[in-house]
């Protein structure tokens, strides 16, 4: 007897199914359950401590930045941090050990998921992680007498919108990375940089001018700015920095792909 | 197209810079049946594997695997498939059934179906009694069960496994065995790559033997056994000067050998009229058809 085979289901199946983004997020969440508390500590007890630091040690120096008290100042200044910390370092560990020690991906993909779906996917998890653990420090420095607004509800948006940014960023630099010491080289001229330039503990405007435009090209500028404008009113030049934060975004999203089809497919 | 093979590979070509790893590689897989790939280390083995999940793509040739062309439609091929991979690549921080709960997301099982596919996986592979078990806390036998229920909790229509025993003890090995016999006769098709010899003389109906990329010959064991090295064999045992002299002697009367570590073997003596040496006789063997193929020196 000969029974054919006959394609069964469709057959090409698209581009970034939501199944298959949801087979990968449920893989992040189930294992998320098993790490969730030493992730949490470092993500946000880090920027807390800076925030502590910076806000009482040079707050007791200086009593305003830009109009407002120091403390708030960095504040809502180190949400942007908190972000930063949470997205792009994980994203680029994450990814590397996920790559080389563990090879996971070697089983995601051989499942009908692509390399698209499963940056994507790793991406869009980071970046909610990032986009609660951003909250933290602003939490903290209510509790030092920040005051609450409504525009403040905007901040976990923004801090999803910029970490899935600075996700897709980390996801790219392990791509490119053929060992996990050239991380070093990353954190040491891109983003210590671009994390000390971005106004979270002193105002830009003060700078040199090359020091203010590198802080205008710096996403992690933009984010701070947002995070503040929300606590404190917004203006009418956030509708762009929220566009530079969408091209990042996009940016960073393509290349990461780009980087990680690279690495896994021969 | 429609034919009645699960696989079907023609005059594959897959290239790493200079060097070939697979060339020009023919592969029908019948559905229903259990092939086994065997060659030895740097055969193209594990290349052949990742080109039929299109985690490589290939240079030239035709490739498709359940009716899909690949690697174009190979996203719905997969869907329908079960990969075991040759490193361990389990979520080693969840529990058992937390690895098959994953697996079925991203197999995209319904909500309905999913607890029923993980209690038989779990069944399938002996693990009921382990399923709250973090994986770290698991036996390396156990480990390789689970990896095997992973790759079966869809119930896929082909299951590719790649070296499954590599590295095992003896006693997990036959106990893999076992597993692996029970899916075959379940009906589900099965490509198995390995280069253990009796592990494919066991459990595969069709092996294919593979050398430097392509495939030197397919066919049932023993009728490969019997088309290469005839029925029976003689070993002579000696000093290595006594080996080369019976190899020169058993080549003069058109007599194929092989060299086996400290003695040579004769083979097809059955039919060598007394022109074959004395030695022990024994039965041909797909060890005898391996070696004569692929080549006795390690590269």
């Amino acid at each position: 007897m000969t029974s054919s085979v006959e394609p069964a289901g469709e057959r090409g199946l698209g581009r970034l199914e939501r199944r298959a983004m949801t087979g990968v997020l449920v893989r992040e969440i189930v294992n998320f359950s098993s790490y969730w508390r030493s992730a949490t500590f470092s993500s946000t007890v880090e920027p807390t401590i800076y925030l502590l630091a910076f806000g009482f040690g040079f707050g007791s120096l200086v009593s305003k930045v830009g109009g407002y008290s120091y403390v708030q100042f960095v504040g809502t200044g180190t949400v942007a941090t908190a972000v930063l910390f949470s997205s792009a370092f994980p994203a680029m560990f994450g990814t590397f050990i996920k790559y080389k020690f563990q090879r996971t991906y070697d089983a995601v993909l051989a499942a009908p998921v692509d390399t698209e779906e499963l940056v994507t996917a790793e991406a869009l998890w980071v970046a909610t992680r990032a986009g609660v653990y951003g909250c933290v420090p602003m939490l903290v420095a209510i509790a030092f007498g920040l005051n609450p607004s409504w525009g403040m509800l905007t901040v976990p948006f923004i801090g999803l919108l910029a970490g899935f940014g600075w996700a897709c960023f980390g996801i790219a630099i392990a791509g490119f990375a053929s060992s996990i010491e050239n991380f070093s080289y990353v954190i040491s001229a891109v983003l210590t940089p671009l994390f000390l330039v971005a106004g979270t503990f002193f105002p830009l405007n003060r700078l040199p001018e090359w020091a203010q435009v590198l802080g205008n090209i710096n996403p992690l500028h933009h984010c701070v700015e947002l995070v503040r404008h929300a606590a404190f009113g917004f203006d009418a030049w956030d509708p762009v920095r929220v566009g530079v934060l969408i091209v990042f975004a996009l940016l960073t999203w393509r290349v990461a792909i780009y980087a990680m089809t690279r690495k896994l497919i021969d | 197209m429609t034919n009645d093979l699960a696989i079907r590979l023609r005059a594959v070509v897959k290239r790493y810079g200079a060097i070939t790893a697979v060339n020009g590689l023919d592969l029908d897989v019948p559905q229903g049946t259990c092939v086994g790939l065997l060659g030895p280390n740097g055969a193209g083995k594990s290349t052949t594997m990742r080109l039929l999940t299109a985690q490589a793509i290939a240079d030239e040739g035709e490739l498709e695997v359940l009716g899909f062309q690949l690697p174009g439609e190979s996203k719905a091929a997969r869907a329908q498939c079960g990969v075991v991979p040759q490193l361990d690549n389990l979520d080693v921080t969840l529990t058992v059934e937390q690895n098959l709960l994953v697996f079925a997301h991203l197999y995209r099982l319904g909500r309905a179906e999913r607890p029923a596919a993980i209690e038989r996986a779990l069944q399938m592979a002996n693990l009921l009694d382990r399923r709250s078990t973090r994986v770290d806390k698991l036996s390396g036998g156990m480990r390789r069960r689970l990896l095997i229920a992973r790759a079966l909790v869809h119930g896929p229509r082909l299951v590719l496994l790649d070296e499954p025993t590599v590295g095992l003890d003896p006693q997990v090995r036959q106990e893999l065995w076992a597993l692996i016999d029970a899916l075959r006769a379940e009906g589900t098709t099965i490509l198995m790559s390995t280069h253990y010899i009796e592990e494919a003389q066991r459990l595969a109906d069709t092996v294919l033997i593979m050398s430097h990329g392509v495939a030197v010959a397919a066919g049932p064991p023993a009728e490969l056994v019997a088309e290469h090295a005839g029925r029976e064999a003689v070993e002579v045992y000696g000093p290595p000067a006594k080996l080369a002299e019976v190899e020169a002697a058993a080549g003069a009367f058109g007599l194929r050998t092989r060299r086996t570590g400290t003695s040579i073997s004769v083979l097809g003596v059955e039919a060598a009229d007394g022109r074959a040496p004395d030695g022990e006789r024994r039965p041909t063997n797909l060890e005898d058809v391996f070696v004569l193929l692929t080549g006795e020196a390690i590269e």
